[in-house]
């Protein structure tokens, strides 16, 4: 496969189907491009026309602005809407929370105004329109698995039931975590934390939430953002369950079960 | 002549209370008019179904089923009781007793009786919050920033109603009993629910003696009463009145989206395409301080949440951070903004207007180890049965500690000079930013 960008796209003068924002830990980190390429497989199996900015895309700037570094996101805000109104993007499906949330929610207000959508969303409409074809008793057919909600997709903006939908679509024995949905916990990562070490305290929040969704006595333990995976693998790896239990994404789930 | 005297004390009571109340009441408004101008009248038709649902309706406050109904409890009976107090306030200034009841006839005593029955489970969830307090120590009742007197508040809070329900049950059992001896002055209704049952604790007590037990009951509810509104303002109860305008104007944007800096943007938008900048002629206007130092900087809506917290700890007990040990509680940030701006109150009722103390929000009431624990979570948010939003403050205050103060950690300094050199937050080449694609294409993925 080939995968174009944008400026490949607009010099044969086409328009992709949607644009999909990789998000800097989907570019660069290695546990998150699993999840990029995951994701790119599953729109290209289908046949969905998509696009990346390639070297064009610049963190949105969230980080920055959680951290309190306004500045910095207003200035990599303006360069990301220059280049996406420059090629007049209409829709942008993103497999990073934290970057949907700025596209939805913070870039409209300087002028940058898309349809965005979240991939686990995206997927599931795919599903929903059967694009997407999953195999008749694929691996997770009847696995033990728990979801964590990540704070931007949850209670940022209120999606809990899209990649439920999925799991379910999956037929996986879904059971949750005491604290999820609205009542979610985090994994840590979020509000700039994940470039720093955490404050003092008793344990680390990616420990505490690892072990509680271990204690669901899952085999795999989905997720639906980069930073979420990372942060929760590490927890299941400090209590040395990371063979007999696996951190995914939802996109790696789906890929693995295509027909 | 006798009852001529009690008038005039009553009136004169009555009109100190409300005297201090509305002083009280107005400072709280200045107070809260110290914040920054926020337009929040939009969508009135969302905002009075957040007043139904969260104030009146009390929603979120059923995640927790326990607690949700023994407030139900206290709440209703709160608010349905006011309406004897109603009687008991024009009884009191007109010089009459149970002036309703030969209007109502049977439905006064139903209407009575059914107050007592409140009476009685206000009383019982009272003791039973009392209980959770002092004896099984809920977690979320008994941490660290409750030592002290917001712990004595609370139990002061409880105990006053305990009290106050105790008076009313009381004096209408004497005044019962009065009855049945066809005391003067002592009009004759059916036997209330409760009341009828407590007869008993006089023994053979006279007239006179159960005559001093009506009045001296009556006297102290009413006066209790009194005393109890005028605490309110001093108190985290104040909750009771600021839970209505709180939903009203609580957040309606999704609970990720953050508040938006329009001098910045501008100020960048400047940078970026300086043929947009204003040419000379009339100078800008004082920028404002960059984020939060002081509650001065925040927005009204936050001091106002700041009053309507009623310290339950639900945004606390979710904090992730506070979950693993560090020193952010989201429910000490809103008692050090309310703290903070009585202080300044103070400040301005002393000397006129605000005069430097050289104190402010962040620092003296809030560390900077308490901001950086928060990982922006919105659990905070959404656990508020009121609708308030302790992250916002944290924001606002993670701003003028980045932008003012360059006060960040190191780690978050070489983020940002990632993101502004490789944009992206880690050191990589942007030139790599694709490089998972070519290995897709070359591998034949």
């Amino acid at each position: 496969m080939t995968i174009k960008s944008m400026a490949e796209y607009a010099s044969n003068g086409e328009a992709p189907e949607v644009l999909f924002w990789v998000g800097c830990a989907g570019s660069f980190d290695q546990r998150a491009q699993r999840i990029t390429k995951a994701f790119a497989q599953i729109l290209d199996k289908v046949g969905v026309k998509f696009a990346i900015l390639g070297k064009e895309e610049m963190c949105t700037g969230d980080p920055a602005r959680r951290s309190g570094n306004e500045f910095l996101f207003q200035m990599m805000a303006y360069n990301n809407i220059q280049v996406l109104n420059g090629y007049g993007i209409k829709k942008i499906v993103t497999a990073c929370p934290h970057c949907f949330n700025v596209f939805k929610n913070e870039y409209p207000a300087l002028g940058g105004e898309y349809e965005v959508i979240h991939h686990t969303t995206f997927i599931n409409q795919l599903i929903n329109e059967g694009r997407i074809v999953l195999k008749e008793g694929g691996e997770f057919k009847g696995k033990r698995i728990t979801y964590h909600d990540s704070c931007y997709l949850g209670r940022g903006n209120n999606i809990y039931e899209a990649p439920r939908e999925v799991l379910a679509a999956l037929d996986v024995e879904l059971v949750e975590m005491k604290r999820c949905k609205t009542t979610g916990m985090c994994c840590g990562a979020g509000g700039a934390q994940m470039f720093k070490e955490e404050e003092p305290g008793n344990t680390r929040v990616n420990f505490e939430r690892a072990e509680e969704a271990l204690g669901t006595g899952a085999t795999v333990i989905a997720a639906n953002c980069p930073f979420c995976t990372t942060m929760l693998t590490d927890g299941v790896k400090n209590q040395e369950k990371e063979d007999s239990v696996k951190v995914m994404d939802i996109a790696e789930m789906v890929a693995r079960s295509l027909a | 002549m006798y009852i001529i005297v009690q008038q005039i004390f009553f009136i004169l009571i009555l009109a100190t209370a409300i005297w201090f109340f509305v002083k009280k009441i107005s400072e709280i408004r200045r107070n809260i008019k110290l914040g920054r101008d926020e337009d929040l009248n939009d969508q009135p038709g969302r905002r009075w179904k957040n007043v139904v649902l969260l104030a009146l309706g009390q929603k979120k406050m059923f995640k927790r089923p326990l607690p949700a109904i023994l407030h139900l409890f206290v709440y209703a009976g709160f608010i349905i009781i006011n309406v004897e107090i109603l009687e008991i306030l024009l009884d009191g200034a007109l010089g009459e007793h149970r002036l309703f009841a030969p209007m109502l006839g049977g439905l006064y005593s139903f209407l009575v009786g059914f107050f007592e029955v409140l009476a009685a489970t206000v009383l019982i969830a009272c003791v039973i919050f009392l209980i959770r307090r002092n004896v099984t120590r809920v977690k979320r009742l008994n941490q660290a920033e409750l030592n002290g007197w917001p712990k004595n508040d609370a139990n002061l809070i409880l105990i006053t109603e305990v009290i106050l329900m105790s008076l009313f049950l009381v004096m209408n059992a004497a005044d019962l009993r009065l009855q049945q001896l066809q005391a003067e002055h002592y009009t004759t209704t059916e036997p209330f629910w409760i009341s009828q049952h407590l007869t008993g604790i006089f023994g053979n007590m006279q007239e006179g003696g159960l005559v001093a037990v009506e009045r001296i009951c009556w006297w102290l509810h009413i006066v209790g009463v009194l005393l109890f509104m005028n605490y309110l303002p001093y108190s985290k109860h104040l909750h009771i009145v600021l839970a209505f305008p709180n939903a009203y104007y609580t957040r309606l944007a999704p609970q990720g989206k953050m508040k938006n800096m329009p001098a910045i943007q501008q100020e960048v938008l400047y940078m970026m395409q300086p043929e947009l900048a204003p040419t000379g002629g009339e100078q800008p206007a004082e920028p404002q301080r960059f984020g939060a130092k002081d509650v001065q900087d925040l927005s009204w809506k936050y001091l106002l949440d700041a009053y309507s917290c009623t310290e339950c700890g639900r945004c606390t007990a979710n904090c992730p951070a506070n979950m693993t040990g560090k020193k952010l509680s989201p429910r000490k940030i809103m008692m050090d903004t309310r703290d903070r701006l009585e202080e300044v109150g103070r400040n301005i009722a002393k000397n006129k207007e605000f005069v430097d103390d050289g104190k402010s929000l962040v620092h003296d009431y809030i560390t900077v180890e308490e901001l950086r624990a928060c990982t922006t979570c919105q659990a905070c948010v959404e656990a508020c049965p009121v609708g308030i939003e302790p992250l916002a403050i944290i924001d606002q205050l993670r701003r003028y500690l980045v932008m003012e103060e360059s006060n960040a950690p190191q780690e978050w300094n070489l983020m940002s000079g990632n993101i502004e050199n490789n944009m992206a937050p880690w050191k990589f080449s942007p030139d790599d930013r694709d490089q998972w694609a070519v290995e897709m294409s070359s591998s034949g993925q």
